[in-house]
């Protein structure tokens, strides 16, 4: 299994001259199997370059997997080039909802004024699906969901081929309303069964301990959350994601460091930070993560 | 995704780590009944009702709970424990309220009580479990 980081901004893109090192596309992650089972979590700006590279491949069956429905997690969709292939078969996956069905749903945003080609006008053949409760097996990988804390109704998602595991909380607030997780009981914190001993977390990493509690309740996490939560989960290695629009990469930089030192002994072997581009391997024999190239 | 977390630890569903975290934050007496009937949960304000902390308790039953409990009608006759409002909120899955005497824990205190409880109902419409609260009366 091989994960690719389209993007990891969170809230909103922010390209530009001090984001250009860890990138400015929202949320989207290529994840694919030994099989070739091509998996997409999150459909951010990141989705777009993303399809065009499935178009040049001619991958043409295609899970989406979303987390929730915020924009930044979205706004991808509309341009994702399968989408507009009629031989390409695109499954989306999205949170339950008791009032209206995942497709009315994106179909708010896909519609005008907000977008020019409605759901319904889209010609490939797309199906959209419930976030499984129960895990569901693509090929030779299998995808758990689980809801987790954010602002409105969110799911994280584990990934698992041959023993391996990928998990993905990119907006995820386990420490809400000053939760101590490094003492709570692990069946009370949110996310903790889906994250269990994961050789690679990719989790919120919106704030530094200093600007969270301006933040709390906001659904994100801070530097101190994310490595509590990781080490209780017993994750072998921690991705931070989903960085704030306003940090700088001196900045992220910074809050690297302030998580590696958190983490302890082999913090610099565990913690590291997502940029677009960067390549995840979890393999039979072991993980290896691609290290910022400059 | 492992059935357990290796502390043989079962996940909670998000809807009762809400609820959890939100009786843990409010003043008000709370109890927080799982999906099994188990009774998972107590506040701070339910502890200083009942005269005993969760931990002395712990995870039981709420109907064992019920028998320690002691719920009464005003005019001072036992409840039946499905008779509860907890007891209608789990079995029939529906809110219910009613005014009742209890008894703390030690037996040192009666008190009249509003308590309404309610079932927590996932998106999915699962029921995750059962969600008390006791209001004191105002006498």
């Amino acid at each position: 299994m091989r994960a690719r980081v389209w993007g990891c901004r969170g809230s909103v893109a922010a390209p530009g001259p001090d984001t250009m090192r860890y990138g400015g596309n929202t949320s989207c992650v290529e994840v694919l199997g030994e099989g070739g089972e091509a998996l997409v979590l999150d459909a951010g700006t990141g989705m777009r370059p993303l399809g065009v590279q499935m178009s040049q491949e001619g991958i043409n069956t295609i899970h989406v997997f979303l987390t929730h429905l915020h924009m930044d997690h979205l706004q991808g969709l509309g341009f994702f080039r399968p989408l507009f292939a009629p031989d390409a078969e695109v499954h989306v996956w999205g949170p339950p909802s008791p009032v209206q069905p995942l497709a009315d749903r994106i179909a708010t945003y896909m519609s005008p004024p907000l977008f020019p080609v409605r759901v319904a006008d889209i010609p490939c053949q797309l199906t959209f699906h419930d976030a499984p409760t129960e895990p569901v097996t693509i090929g030779g990988l299998t995808v758990t969901a689980s809801l987790v804390t954010h602002q409105g109704p969110t799911v994280g998602y584990r990934v698992e081929e041959n023993g391996r595991s990928i998990v993905y909380l990119p907006d995820h607030e386990p420490g809400i309303a000053g939760l101590d997780l490094a003492s709570q009981p692990t069946d009370w914190i949110s996310g903790h069964g889906l994250a269990y001993q994961a050789d690679v977390l990719l989790h919120d990493a919106q704030y530094g301990d200093d600007e969270y509690p301006r933040h709390a309740g906001w659904g994100h996490s801070a530097i101190g959350h994310v490595v509590a939560f990781a080490q209780k989960a017993e994750v072998r290695h921690l991705v931070l994601f989903h960085h704030d629009p306003y940090h700088t990469d001196a900045e992220l930089e910074t809050l690297n460091d302030d998580a590696c030192r958190l983490w302890g002994g082999d913090g610099k072997e565990c913690v590291s930070s997502a940029w677009e581009g960067m390549n995840i391997d979890i393999g039979r024999d072991g993980v290896s993560l691609e290290a910022i190239p400059y | 995704m492992p059935e357990s977390d290796g502390h043989g630890q079962t996940p909670r569903s998000l809807p009762l780590i809400l609820a959890r975290e939100l009786a843990a934050n409010l003043a008000t007496p709370m109890f927080l009944i799982d999906g099994e009937g188990m009774l998972v949960f107590f506040n701070e304000a339910a502890e200083l009702m009942l005269g005993k902390q969760y931990s002395e308790i712990g995870q039981v039953t709420a109907p064992d709970f019920g028998d320690m409990l002691q719920l009464e009608t005003l005019d001072g006759t036992p409840l039946r424990k499905r008779d509860s409002p907890p007891g209608i909120a789990f079995n029939q899955r529906e809110p219910a309220h009613s005014t009742l005497l209890a008894t703390t824990l030690d037996g040192n205190r009666k008190a009249q009580w509003e308590i309404t409880a309610y079932p927590l109902f996932g998106r999915t419409g699962d029921m995750h479990g059962v969600l008390t609260v006791f209001w004191e009366a105002k006498s």
